[in-house]
């Protein structure tokens, strides 16, 4: 890739990337051109998970991965999550358990989480801390984060058993 | 005027004893919440350090020309452009803003540049030429005091003998052992980072994540030579800080260099740059010796602590009392002679982390607790008891303990809770996970409990208060507070406080600043519950005193028959009413400073009534171990811990499960490794934190409520403890389940393989 002009599809919007630098990660990208903060850059070296984005629905490290290298393909962020000024199931969850402290690592939490419970409703707690183990928090434990994913796979279920029984 | 009772208000918000949600959750999980490393301007440049690849070095020649004249920088400064005070400290003064000469660890800060990019920052500080001339690092805590002195103020920051009780005599049983505890890393998520903005009357507004905005605002000032009122302080959005914010760290250089280029200047450390810019926890080395009598009642204890403090003081000198005045743990001891001394070596300095001189002790006088039960043929918690402290007793500076001390609760408490766990059912729930191919037949299973405790507020005579003001107007309060919002929770609880005390719905909480308000004092020491609730909670009472007031003169009623009801004001002796929002329409604004009782100095001997108020937790830890790869697994901690009174039950099981997961990781993961004063591992790759892999449920046995006299709400503060006893009853699992006898924390794979089983097994 050269530094010319390049189009980065962002949580279904389209964005013109002028000058970008060649050697510039999609979090910088993200955050300093785009000013999408959401994502986080606690360790940029592939270690905390705070960056996490989905690419084409699977998860990323933002900090590892070329900006460039994201022409054409469905990037979501944190600001990509519930609808509309609509805050989603996991992220309210967070909110009610306790699980944000300082929240430096809750958007990328929060976006491993959705993409974990897309793919598995109703996750095991084995499974949840696999999925979640590449997001370093500092401040909780863990504790009110997997109680967090737990009401929200429950409310998941209630909703796809009622949908079910429809 | 009769003071009003708060018990007759009824409101409908989350009050005192409930939990109440965060202001800052919704923000947060939508990512829309600013930290300070997403600050941003239009304007702005990027703030880059260069720092010294050396331990020890002087600087025979800085050369800033060639980085001056590089594309995109704006200003390139060194120790020769500053003109206010050249040192800066939280306690003393001692640590250069620039290296003038020589430098003392390894990433001190030798120049600063501002540049329109980062990448133009990075080729300007490769550019600087800078000469050293290297000197052998002291880097040996052992040797600092003979050797030559690496900093005009010597080698040595402090020194405590710590002599309690008159008896010297031996005990019929005496224990004795040598413990050492690893450099840990506060490691909050969010860097440091912020963002300096140069205003038009010479002045400058920083906004920046800190613990402490006015103690920063000062040192500031003064290193800019600018009148404190022309340096404006204000919070931006912190990413955890449990103790690494407490010093200035990118303050100064980010407020010369927007003087300097006239423009906003931003900074974010790296993840490397953070582990060199903030100050640690302190290693320790202790050695102790135990004396007790036949039946386990403790007679006497002895020891030797050494902390390495690193380049710089910060506030070692306090860390160190912390050691000595809770060298012998929550138990009652007649005689003690304790010897401390915190030094200075070429290390990276070493300050507050939570927990601060507790949780070093607190492994070692618990590991003696245990080899002493091993020597007495009792059982560790029948031990622990016979000796517990309680409210009454002595501490070992003299000090009586006038608050609560459920010592025995946590104990008995944390002891007898049912373990919840079976047997590792899956090869990811065993020691070294997926990763590793344990054998189940080389695990084995140990189980201990420790208790440990610690001062709250500021201590030694310090005068420590906090500011906070109220404003009802239009039935809606405005609270306005310095105190740093580090993720605790304090946000939450301000406003918990002001419906409790007003009965209003709405309570907005201004910008934490310097601009508005007075100190808040530091978001330290599990002080800001007791601090700056104190002083939220004292500025509400005045308002709700006047306000009464006003609406029983204006009407002509009893100030007595008054209360706040249902968002408005009844009388009980006739049919008057009125809301909050009508009886506020003009406003009443009141400002209040909360000062803690007084505290006094230690004397020759470490004797003195120094602190205010004490808290307790127990920790009890399951651990599995493979003892052929040396690897552990800690698959259940329950904790027990003395509160106070509950204020927020979700925020408060949020402190006790995180502070226990730092705890686990000093025990089992987290170590700074220094070796000749360069640190080996400054990364996440390297730097194990713990991940939720790591981490086992934090059962909570029991939450000791029992008011503390002289505390707001009658609430101790909650953040530290649960950081204290966690690491000592992990360790103590893991010798439990091996027989090892483990002297040092981080316990590393090769402690286990190759350690020797310990006499006493
Ligand atoms: S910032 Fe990308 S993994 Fe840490
Ligand atoms: S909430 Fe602070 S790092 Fe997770």
């Amino acid at each position: 890739m050269t530094s010319e002009i390049y189009t980065l599809t962002v949580n279904g919007n389209d964005y013109q990337i002028l000058d970008g630098h060649p050697s510039e990660s999609l979090l910088w990208v993200l955050r300093e051109r785009l000013e999408l903060s959401g994502s986080k850059n606690a360790c940029e070296e592939g270690e905390c998970g705070s960056c996490t984005v989905l690419l084409d629905g699977e998860i990323v490290c933002s900090c590892l991965v070329l900006a460039a290298s994201a022409v054409g393909r469905e990037i979501v962020t944190i600001e990509g999550l519930g609808s509309g000024n609509e805050i989603s199931d996991v992220q309210q969850a967070f909110v009610d358990a306790g699980a944000v402290q300082c929240g430096f690592c809750t958007p990328g939490l929060l976006v491993a989480i959705d993409q974990l419970l897309n793919t598995n409703p109703d996750p095991d707690d084995l499974t949840v801390r696999e999925a979640i183990s590449g997001n370093l928090c500092r401040c909780t434990g863990y504790g009110r984060i997997l109680e967090a994913v737990r009401i929200a796979s429950n409310s998941r279920t209630v909703q796809n058993e009622e949908e079910k029984g429809k | 005027m009769s003071r009003v009772q708060t018990s007759d208000t009824v409101t409908k918000g989350p009050r005192i004893g409930e939990s109440a949600l965060r202001p800052d959750g919704i923000p947060k999980v939508k990512g829309e919440f600013v930290f300070s490393n997403d600050l941003r301007h239009p304007q702005m440049l990027w703030g880059g350090t260069l720092r010294s690849p050396h331990p020890a070095a002087r600087i025979v020649s800085i050369n800033t020309a060639p980085a001056l004249k590089m594309t995109g920088v704006h200003a390139v400064l060194s120790s020769e452009d500053t003109e206010g005070m050249p040192l800066y400290g939280l306690e003393h003064p001692d640590q250069p803003v620039l290296a003038d000469g020589v430098v003392r660890y390894q990433g001190e800060p030798v120049a600063i540049v501002a540049a329109d990019h980062p990448e133009n920052v990075r080729l300007a500080l490769e550019a600087i030429e800078v000469e050293y001339e290297l000197i052998e690092p002291l880097s040996d805590s052992k040797l600092a005091q003979e050797a030559k002195a690496i900093h005009p103020d010597g080698n040595l920051f402090r020194k405590i003998d710590l002599i309690y009780g008159n008896s010297q005599e031996d005990g019929e049983i005496i224990v004795e052992g040598t413990y050492e505890v690893g450099m840990q890393d506060q490691a909050p998520l969010g860097t440091e980072s912020g963002m300096a903005i140069p205003s038009e009357d010479g002045g400058v507004d920083l906004f920046v994540s800190t613990q402490w905005l006015h103690a920063d605002r000062d040192q500031v000032a003064a290193c800019l030579n600018l009148p404190s009122e022309k340096v404006r302080l204000t919070l931006a959005g912190v990413g955890g800080a449990f103790g690494a914010r407490e010093d200035i760290s990118l303050h100064i250089h980010l407020c010369l260099l927007a003087l300097r280029t006239g423009k906003p200047v931003k900074m974010s450390y790296s993840r490397t740059e953070s582990f060199h810019g903030h100050v640690h926890r302190h290693p320790a080395q202790m050695w102790y010796r135990h004396h007790a009598k036949s039946d386990g009642t403790l007679t006497r204890i002895e020891a030797r602590l050494l902390l390495d403090g690193g380049a710089y003081a910060s506030t070692s000198s306090a860390v160190l009392a912390n050691a000595a005045c809770f060298a012998a743990g929550p138990y009652r001891v007649p005689s003690v002679q304790i010897h401390g001394a915190v030094v200075r070596t070429n290390n990276p300095p070493c300050g507050a982390m939570r927990g601060f001189g507790c949780v070093q002790v607190c492994f070692a006088h618990e590991a003696q607790m245990d080899k002493l039960a091993i020597a007495l043929g009792m059982d560790p918690v029948e031990l622990r008891l016979k000796n517990a402290l309680k409210s009454g007793d002595q501490i070992i500076t003299g000090q009586t303990i006038t608050g609560t001390a459920p010592v025995a609760e946590v104990i008995e408490t944390c002891a007898q809770h049912p373990t919840s766990v079976g047997a590792a059912s899956e090869q990811m729930e065993l020691p070294g996970g997926a990763g590793r191919t344990a054998d189940p037949k080389n695990i084995v299973r140990g189980e201990a409990i420790a208790v440990g405790f610690k001062n709250l507020m500021f201590s030694e005579g310090f005068d420590d208060f906090s500011t906070a003001s109220c404003q009802l107007l239009d039935g809606v309060a405005t609270i306005t507070c310095a105190c740093a919002e580090v993720g605790q929770g304090f946000v939450t609880l301000a406003q918990q406080i002001a419906r409790e005390i007003l009965g209003v719905e709405e309570v907005i909480l201004a910008p934490a600043s310097t601009s508005n308000v007075g100190s808040a004092g530091s978001t330290s020491a599990s002080r800001q519950t007791w601090m700056s609730g104190g002083a939220v909670k004292s500025a509400c009472e005045e308002v709700r005193i006047r306000l009464l007031s006003r609406i029983a003169e204006s009407h002509d009623l009893d100030v007595e028959s008054l209360v706040i009801v249902d968002g408005g004001i009844a009388s009980l002796s006739s049919n008057f009413s009125i809301s909050l929002k009508e009886a506020t329409i003009e406003s009443i604004e009141v400002e209040e400073t909360y000062r803690h009782m007084p505290t006094h100095p230690l004397d020759e001997n470490g004797q003195g009534d120094a602190h205010v108020s004490f808290a307790f937790s127990a920790h009890r830890a399951v651990v599995d171990v493979d003892q052929e790869l040396g690897l552990i697994k800690v698959v259940e901690l329950i904790t027990s811990q003395d509160v106070g009174r509950v204020l927020n039950p979700l925020q408060l099981q949020g402190q006790l499960e995180g502070g226990a997961a730092q705890g686990l990781g000093l025990a089992v993961l987290e170590e700074i490794n220094v070796v000749d004063g360069r640190i080996l591992n400054p990364s996440f790759t390297d730097y194990l934190l713990p991940t939720a892999l790591d981490m086992p449920p934090v059962e909570i046995a029991a939450l000791i409520e029992q008011p503390e006299p002289n505390a707001p709400f009658g609430a101790k503060g909650v953040g530290e403890p649960p950081a204290i006893s966690s690491t000592a009853a992990v360790a103590s699992a893991v010798r439990n389940a091996t027989g090892l006898d483990l002297q040092r924390v981080p316990i590393r794979p090769t402690d286990i393989v190759f350690s020797e089983k310990s006499e006493n097994d």
